[in-house]
């Protein structure tokens, strides 16, 4: 009898193949689109926690100008701020115990020539500090020497990108390349980074030597950036202090005067991206849930639109004989039988679209089980919920009302 | 008792409809007999209570007060399941307005009971086809209710009643959605099936053409019988 109610149940979804699809249609969308958003939302946050703890908590960056944040304001500050120097950071180094190492940063953009290739990329015109201040490692060929770091030399290290998009995958170390009219040994190669928590790619990068950037390219004798990493053991705030006063006495700020600079944290950085991902994630759950309520609310419409005719059907099959639990337990096979279609349906396109979504945002891929179950669990209570109750109902009835049912 | 008791007694039933001021009776006090292999017809204008009756006889409605008993059996006793395995082994209806399933070939329709009955798959198909056959659709097995005519609507509906083997067919208006010739073939068909299976028949009906086929006509008025008289077919 089992076996009998499985195969009436499974007929009567082919027999009402438009009602079986839209339900089956309401728990896909449901299912799939909170699978989809908390994967994303999940693969974010994931991916900010990776970034932050490459980031380092313990690096600074200084810049000239009052704005902690985006890039050094010479548009709402009025007067252009004083950039650094390359003396600015040795006095760092010298005068601040709390710092372990500093590299200065500048930054412009170029393109790239060599071997009928080029290509449109960053240039950080830095030190031989700078890998150990930004904790990167090479992955070829060797630092910038620091005869070479003083002396200007065309040399250049390359990010990933760079030597995908110059060389493809041969050894780039030794050879030379063209920036506008300068030409430029390559001595390294970063390891690969990935993409950054705001989606821009850091390995399309360059480095080269601060003096050769600023002799050559420039033509001035400005520090953009200073990178600091903080000495281990010891805190961000207390090394912030010290720089703080430091800046203030080396640019000879008056007592009654603003700060013409800012020290940035990068822990500070770190718990904001933590927090926007947290408030977005929710975001995206909230919306999930909306959708999965309007899932819910199409099967319900569906399931309720279709009561007169399932009432009479109920009425019919009580007639020829069937008693009430058997019509029951076909209703309750149905309701499952396409809600399970629905939830298996609804997670395949969920996480598929999900993995497409990170691939394309290049966040991490992290399919959570909880969530799969949880909109599986809802999507399967709403059908079975508005599939069995009315028919538990109808069910109930003399057969004669179920029939005269309009 | 030297004579079986009879196929169907109703003793005293009533079926009353809301309470108070606004109660409707349906059936006030029916007593009836019905002797296995009658054609009964129950006439009656409307609102008589004789598709009530009807209902009641069909345990598709349960009496408010009264005896009916089935075979010697009691029925105000039983159930809701117990009046389903009645259903399903005694008896088969057939409505005006058919009653088929939408969207599902004649002969799932006809094998709906005997799926009930917990036959066999093959022996389902053998006997619904031989249903379809008897009551002149063979080849329209595969036709939903749709696609076919009242009149052929009407014979699927005859063919499910007739599949589960039941004694007693109730029918309520069976020719009450049909021209007059369709309604003839359908009388004519009824007939032919219960000088076949001396099947007791149990017809609603208000057209005295159709009530001519019955051999025993009972009128219904204000849910009491008025008159009880056999037509001269009889034997």
């Amino acid at each position: 009898m089992v076996w009998e109610t499985a195969r009436l149940a499974i007929r009567a979804i082919f027999r009402n193949a438009l009602r079986s699809f839209l339900t089956v249609l309401g728990i896909v969308i449901g299912v799939a689109s909170v699978i989809t958003m908390v994967t994303v939302g999940q693969g974010s946050s994931a991916q900010v926690t990776a970034d932050v703890a490459r980031l380092g908590t313990n690096i600074l960056m200084v810049r000239p100008g009052r704005t902690a944040m985006g890039p050094p304001s010479n548009i709402s500050g009025g007067a252009q701020p004083r950039s650094f120097t390359l003396r600015d950071v040795d006095r760092l180094i010298d005068a601040v115990p709390q710092i372990a190492t500093a590299a200065p940063v500048s930054s412009g953009s170029t393109t790239v020539v060599a071997g009928g290739e080029n290509h449109r990329t960053q240039i950080t015109a830095t030190d031989a500090r700078y890998l150990e201040a930004s904790d990167w490692p090479l992955a070829l060929g060797r630092n910038f020497a620091d005869a070479e770091a003083r002396a200007g030399a065309a040399v250049c290290i390359l990010g990933e990108t760079v030597r995908q998009q110059i060389f493809g995958d041969a050894d780039p170390v030794g050879q030379s390349l063209r920036l506008e009219s300068l030409s430029c040994e390559v001595i390294g190669v970063l390891t690969a980074r990935g993409a950054s928590s705001f989606g821009s790619d850091q390995d399309d990068v360059l480095l080269m030597p601060i003096r050769t950037f600023q002799r050559r390219i420039v033509g001035n004798t400005d520090v953009g950036t200073i990178y600091v990493r903080v000495a281990d053991g010891v805190a961000t705030e207390d090394a912030t202090t010290e720089i703080t006063y430091l800046l203030r006495d080396l640019r000879r700020i008056g007592p009654a005067e603003e700060d013409d600079f800012s020290v940035l944290d990068m822990k500070q950085l770190a718990s904001m991206l933590t927090q926007i991902t947290g408030v977005l994630t929710g975001l995206l759950a909230a919306v999930a849930a909306v959708s999965l309520l309007v899932g819910g609310i199409g099967i319900m419409n569906i399931m309720l639109v279709s009561v007169t005719e399932r009432t009479r059907e109920i009425g019919i099959r009580l007639a020829v004989g069937a008693q009430s639990r058997q019509v029951l337990l076909q209703f309750l096979v149905e309701a499952v039988v396409l809600s399970l279609l629905g939830g298996i349906l609804g997670s395949v396109v969920g996480l598929a679209l999900a993995a497409v979504a990170a691939h394309f945002m290049a966040i991490p891929f992290t399919p959570d089980p909880v969530v799969v179950v949880m909109a599986f669990a809802f999507s399967a209570l709403v059908g079975v919920l508005f599939g069995y109750f009315p028919a538990r109902r109808a069910a109930r009835l003399d057969p004669i009302e179920a029939l005269r049912r309009e | 008792m030297a004579e079986d008791p009879p196929l169907i007694r109703l003793r005293g039933v009533t079926r009353v409809y809301g309470h108070g001021a606004n109660e409707v009776r349906a059936l006030d006090g029916i007593d009836l007999d019905i002797a296995r292999g009658e054609f009964v017809a129950i006439m009656g204008p409307s609102g008589s209570g004789k598709s009530t009756a009807l209902n009641v006889l069909g345990c598709l409605d349960r009496p408010t007060s009264g005896h009916y008993l089935f075979d010697g059996v009691e029925i105000a006793g039983l159930t809701q399941d117990q009046r389903a395995l009645l259903r399903r082994h005694y008896l088969g209806f057939i409505f005006q307005g058919y009653n088929l399933l939408p969207r599902t070939s004649a002969l799932d329709n006809v094998e709906l009971p005997l799926i009930y009955k917990g036959l066999p798959r093959d022996e389902r198909i053998a006997r619904s086809l031989q249903a379809l056959e008897m009551v002149g659709l063979k080849g329209r097995e595969r036709h939903d209710p749709s696609e076919l005519s009242g009149g052929q609507q009407q014979r699927v509906a005859i063919a499910r009643a007739l599949a589960g083997d039941p004694r007693v067919i109730l029918a309520d208006e069976p020719t009450g959605n049909l021209d007059t010739r369709r309604s003839v073939e359908i009388m004519d068909l009824l007939c032919r099936i219960r000088a076949e299976r001396e099947l007791t028949i149990v017809m609603v009906t208000h057209e005295d053409d159709m009530a001519a086929y019955a051999d025993r006509v009972i009128w219904m008025v204000d849910g009491r019988i008025s008159s009880d008289k056999r037509t001269g077919k009889a034997a």
